[in-house]
């Protein structure tokens, strides 16, 4: 990063001022990144202690070691969580995406009836603190019998997921041109062909990242799991609760460490999809 | 009908257009069904799984089911009953059948819950009457004397004030709890003891709290967003990326992260000892308690606070803030007559939207919060899951959600009219 040019017309103090200004925007942004960045190297530790040894700070390799991942993927606890959490994720992001890329395809119709009361209700459960969906769901689903069932975890999980998939997929949909879908058929598509040869590419990228929203809400929640999963239900986050709370050994750590990656992952790509989606649009003329 | 008053007024021609109309008319109608038919599926599924469990919590916490369901006769025969002076023989009477059939179906445990809610000690009474009564084989000649020798508090009038009010289909009780009220033997609402007042207190500091993590995120938020603002697009663009990644990263992951950095053989205390700033002996206590709710939430809630800041000041064009200084304001009155004022919207978006957020946290103050850091939420958890306090949690909830559904009427209203997106 080369430092900005500074004016030449400036006073000393203004100077100073700038300086002074972004050094603290530099101490925000280490507030927000340092704390995760740190639990990546405690997470090689050797000994059982969540903070730096001597050996560490003077890299000792016998100081590192990948024991706590060893741990995860040997312990049956955590693998079953892992692939519990593998389990409700997808399915729960299927049903948000199905159902709320066909809400969003009704809402951005230029003759939706009662638009904005339904889209308020529809993202209500975006709205509604989690302790309390977590209560209502748990009082309704005891009522149904499905607390500590994969049913009600992939319900619960659906419902949240689905408002971060309506308000993408609507976001993208009120941006498309709908002189595409026309000029495709009056070039001679079919309005199938015209729908997923034309409509569809420019849509896909809302529909994914609304489906990366869903995912990574079910992949992260844990107080609705808290509430109606049963132990036969132990997602990651659950898991990883139980850890910090009763347990806590560096194994958390490396859990911790592999979710960080994953976001990073995701992060990235979601970047590509926007800078790919952008880059559509662009070709259209305004 | 249509139809006739185009042909006596205007011939042909108005005809056709006025069926014309009307066909525009099935086809738009035709339309709107063909849209509200794709929203159906997520509306049905999100009112039978979201509303319905909504609804039913404020139900719950109405509802007076316990005495209503489980002692039929005792309701029926204490219609008629004054609630002046003891009640006469037959509800006596009608309160021995019913405990002894209670007692049998096992449900007597429910009635004597619900009543010890209201009146601590009330379950005793109501385990040992079931049991006795379910023992008379032949009914007594009086059920009055009966029930008095199994307890006195029979003979006395708080148990059947209680009784009385608890017969009623809706209670207010719960409410009441919630706000550290109860209604007292005699029948009036009173304070509840000091020793048991925490509602009220977790209530204003679930508040206070809040509002101290929104200000701080502001304190913090507001230059950041600023100086992202100002920076060329595709620097901006990666500075939002470190901006969005703890947004990105799963909560529980950042928890850990302040676990580790925080507790008192951590990061920031083996810091502060090494280098010589603290006492081996005085490190400080920074998480499980107030101080470490407000550190990890404001680092948690920081990123819904910069977003909207970043996108309204984005929009700011830089030629605006040298256009004041040019013309003879100091940067300082640039700022705040130029600059600051059309911030507004972002500010007030991001305040709404953290206050709104923190309100109803509940697994930051329950893993880092200890004592001294719980909020409300909290107390909902404990309530649902160990005192079992059903329709007390209710009402907590519907209180919760109705302060937080105003305040986000307030954040529609403030992002309707300005052009703050979060996207």
């Amino acid at each position: 990063m080369k430092p900005k040019k500074l004016p030449g017309y400036l006073s000393p103090a203004e100077r100073g001022w700038f300086y002074v200004f972004r050094f603290y925007g530099l101490v925000v942004l280490f507030f927000l990144v340092v704390p995760l960045v740190v639990i990546v190297p405690l997470s090689f530790n050797a000994t059982p202690y969540f903070t730096f040894t001597k050996g560490m700070l003077e890299f000792q390799p016998s100081a590192y070691s990948l024991k706590w991942y060893e741990t995860f993927f040997t312990n049956s606890q955590w693998l079953m969580a892992l692939k519990n959490s593998f389990i409700i994720a997808p399915i729960a992001t299927l049903i948000a995406t199905t159902l709320g890329t066909l809400a969003a395809l009704g809402l951005t119709r230029p003759n939706m009836p009662f638009k904005t009361t339904i889209t308020a209700l529809l993202v209500l459960p975006m709205i509604v603190p989690l302790i309390i969906t977590a209560t209502a769901l748990f009082f309704y689903f005891s009522y149904l019998h499905i607390v500590d069932s994969y049913v009600g975890v992939i319900i619960a999980h659906a419902i949240l997921g689905t408002p971060f998939v309506v308000i993408t997929v609507t976001a993208t949909l009120e941006g498309l041109e709908p002189q595409f879908f026309r000029a495709a058929l009056s070039l001679g598509a079919t309005p199938r062909v015209a729908f997923f040869k034309v409509v569809m590419p420019l849509v896909l990228p809302g529909i994914v990242s609304g489906a990366l929203f869903a995912f990574m809400t079910s992949f992260d929640e844990v107080v609705i799991v808290l509430f109606i999963a049963g132990p036969d239900q132990t997602t990651l986050p659950l898991q990883m609760w139980t850890n910090l709370r009763y347990t806590i050994d560096p194994t958390i750590l490396a859990v911790a460490s592999m979710i960080l990656l994953l976001a990073v992952v995701l992060l990235g790509s979601m970047e590509l999809i926007r800078r790919r989606s952008e880059k559509l649009r662009g070709l259209s003329p305004q | 009908m249509c139809a006739d008053v185009t042909v006596a007024t205007g011939g042909p021609a108005l005809a056709g257009s006025s069926s014309l109309k009307a066909n525009l008319r099935r086809a738009e109608a035709k339309k709107r069904r063909t849209a509200f038919m794709l929203t159906l599926p997520l509306l049905a599924f999100i009112t039978v799984m979201f509303l319905v469990p909504l609804i039913g919590m404020v139900w719950l916490s109405v509802a007076n089911t316990a005495v209503r369901d489980y002692m039929p006769k005792t309701v029926a025969a204490m219609a008629t009953w004054n609630g002046k002076e003891l009640p006469p023989e037959k509800v006596y009477a009608a309160v021995g059948e019913d405990l002894t059939v209670a007692y049998k179906a096992r449900t007597f445990g429910r009635i004597a819950k619900r009543l010890n809610q209201e009146m601590p000690g009330v379950m005793g009474v109501i385990n040992k009457t079931s049991f006795r009564s379910s023992k008379v084989t032949t009914p007594p000649a009086s059920w009055k004397d009966e029930l008095i020798k199994i307890d006195p508090k029979w003979g006395q009038m708080p148990i059947w004030n209680l009784l009385k009010r608890q017969s009623s289909m809706f209670t207010a009780d719960y409410y009441l709890a919630a706000v550290d009220m109860q209604v007292s033997p005699t029948g009036h609402i009173e304070r509840v003891p000091s020793y048991e007042r925490i509602y009220i207190k977790l209530f204003i500091r679930t508040a206070w709290m809040s509002a101290l993590v929104t200000a701080l995120t502001l304190a913090l938020g507001y230059p950041l967003a600023y100086w992202i603002s100002r920076m060329p697009p595709s620097r901006a663009n990666l500075m939002m990326i470190a901006v969005l990644l703890p947004f990105w990263t799963s909560l529980l992951v950042r928890i850990t992260a302040w676990i580790v950095l925080l507790q008192s053989q951590g990061v920031v205390n083996s810091l502060l000892v090494g280098s010589g700033m603290v006492s081996e002996a005085a490190r400080p206590q920074l998480i499980n308690n107030a101080l470490g709710t407000v550190i990890v939430m404001t680092q948690v809630l920081l990123p819904f606070m910069v977003l909207p800041l970043y996108s309204v000041m984005r929009s700011i064009p830089d030629t605006y803030m040298r256009a004041a200084i040019s013309m003879g304001a100091h940067p300082w009155r640039a700022f705040w007559r130029v600059f600051a004022p059309l911030t507004v919207a972002g500010v007030g978006a991001g305040v709404l939207l953290v206050f709104i957020l923190s309100i109803g946290y509940y697994i930051t103050p329950e893993l880092v919060g200890g004592q001294s850091g719980q909020f409300i939420s909290n107390r909902i958890a404990y309530n649902v899951q160990q005192s079992l306090n059903w329709g007390l949690a209710a009402a907590l909830g519907t209180i919760l959600t109705v302060v937080t559904l105003i305040l986000f009427l307030l954040y529609g209203m403030i992002t309707g009219k300005g052009k703050v997106s979060l996207a």
